[in-house]
């Protein structure tokens, strides 16, 4: 009985503790993050809405543009990992340098870079998608789940 | 020989000399208010090795060697070492100290691994289990992030509360006699857990770690803080330091004039864009043997109270959503000459 009390006493002190530290710490300003976000990943998508039309303007079909779209941005941000600037962009920019398929590709290449020294197989090989691997593994489930439900919906004629 | 006091502390029966201080750090530390401080500055971050890790072990070994040569002693002469780091199974000093052959301990405090060092290092002096014994420490800013964050080239931003993890080491040579500087006593820390559980906010999981061993140190040594010209914590940061003198406040001590952070002293937080401040082992260690020890030396300061801090963490305990406690290990380091 004493010790529940004891317990909940702590527990108490401690929501108290992580209450005030919460008061104390500075964070970013959250509408300046959201806009540097907004300005950077509009960017890189307008930057792929360039390549598309380029693409599509010298004969390529929609599927083909799509695939150079994303094998050119992924090269840029592979590059820019590289020669450490995509780090800065991300400092800057958050989530707008995260979410699109620069971003992946930048946790790609700054794995591979960081673990080449591990060696092929258990320093690349093993931990090249440290960062990525949840997206890839969620990505993947998240879809399949989204299949099964439109091939429900299919056989009840919901949709066509 | 009874030389403990009170609950957790230790006061020399005669004091453990501190004969030599050396530090060795990297560019971004240069550029910092301590760059003329401190012993080798070097530019090229892999330190002339092939890997982060050793990099890191060969600033303990050059760290270790310039404290042994300016104490004027040859390392066969050094009778046993503590060495610590912040990488997995403490490879840095495993390393770092292989190739000079000194017998050693190997310690994990985090980042009060240089109190806990020194601490080592000063009972095992007093205890008459070496005539010279050394404390060594580093931190790595890459191997840092590898360890316990994400790849170097990963963009992501930082908080405001995050710490930037100094690239640096610091050794510290203990002796009988032979200098006019010395450890008159310790202050053993608890780990103490306050629930807390953002790895991007050390300052507030360590604060109330220094604030317990400080607020001990006064109690086992009935002083009040005005006995200290400076009490200087390791790695709080501007967040941690606000919270510390909150919580020692708190308990009935002021000790806003007298406190100092080597988080803090290190970095120009502004200029270098480092937010709460420098964190590591080596952050304390190169603030102590590059700033601390030669003022005290110089008498500037009679008495100190260095009280590194180190928050309890692995990427495991993390995951599993563990908490992150904090401990701090308390010196005193006082000027002998009188």
């Amino acid at each position: 009985m004493v010790e529940q009390f004891q317990d909940i006493a702590k527990k108490k002190k401690e929501k108290e503790y992580q209450k005030y530290v919460k008061k104390m710490t500075p964070t970013h300003n959250l509408a300046l993050n959201m806009l540097k976000a907004f300005l950077v990943g509009g960017l890189i998508c307008t930057l792929g809405q360039v390549i598309l039309h380029t693409a599509e303007v010298m004969g390529a079909d929609e599927k083909t543009a799509g695939s150079w779209c994303s094998l050119i941005l992924i090269f840029i941000s592979v590059v820019l990992t590289g020669l450490n600037i995509y780090p800065r962009i991300g400092k800057f920019a958050g989530a707008g340098a995260l979410v699109p398929i620069t971003g992946f590709a930048n946790s790609v290449a700054a794995s591979a870079i960081e673990f080449k020294k591990e060696g092929q197989v258990f320093g690349i090989g093993c931990k090249i998608f440290t960062i990525a691997g949840p997206v890839i593994l969620y990505g993947i489930l998240s879809s399949w789940a989204l299949g099964v439900i439109y091939y429900i919906l299919l056989q009840l004629g919901v949709t066509g | 020989m009874k030389q403990y006091v009170g609950k957790q502390s230790i006061a020399f029966q005669s004091p453990v000399c501190i004969l030599a201080g050396a530090s060795i750090a990297g560019k971004k530390e240069g550029e910092g208010p301590l760059g003329e401080q401190i012993d080798f500055i070097c530019e090229e971050p892999m330190f002339g090795a092939d890997t982060w890790e050793a990099a890191e072990s060969t600033m303990q070994k050059e760290a270790l060697q310039t404290a042994i040569g300016k104490a004027g002693l040859t390392r066969e002469e050094i009778r046993m070492i503590f060495a610590g780091d912040l990488l997995a199974q403490t490879i840095a000093s495993s390393f770092g100290i292989r190739d000079l052959e000194i017998p050693c301990y190997g310690l994990y405090g985090a980042c009060s691994t240089m109190g806990e060092a020194l601490s080592l290092g000063a009972m095992a002096v007093a205890g008459g289990y070496g005539e010279y014994v050394g404390a060594v420490t580093s931190s790595h800013f890459a191997s840092a992030e590898k360890e316990f964050r994400f790849p170097l080239g990963y963009g992501n931003q930082r908080p405001l509360s995050a710490t930037w993890t100094v690239t640096g080491s610091g050794a510290c040579i203990l002796g009988e006699t032979g200098s006019k500087v010395g450890i008159t006593g310790i202050t053993t820390g608890k780990i103490v857990d306050y629930g807390l559980k953002d790895s991007m906010n050390m300052g507030g999981c360590m604060a109330p770690a220094a604030c317990d061993t400080i607020y001990q140190n006064l109690m086992d040594f009935n002083r009040q803080p005005e006995d200290y010209d400076r009490i200087v914590t390791g790695d709080l940061g501007a967040v941690g330091k606000q919270i510390l003198l909150d919580l020692l406040a708190e308990r009935g001590f002021d000790i806003s004039r007298q406190h100092d952070d080597c988080g803090l002293l290190i970095y120009d937080n502004q200029r270098q864009d480092t937010h709460s401040g420098g964190s590591g082992c080596g952050c304390a260690a190169v603030v102590f043997t590059s700033h601390l020890l030669p003022a005290v030396e110089a008498g500037k300061w009679k008495r100190i109270l260095f009280v590194p801090t180190g928050a309890m963490l692995s990427k495991v305990s993390f995951n599993e959503g563990q908490p992150i406690p904090g401990i701090a290990q308390a010196v005193v380091v006082e000027n002998l000459s009188e």
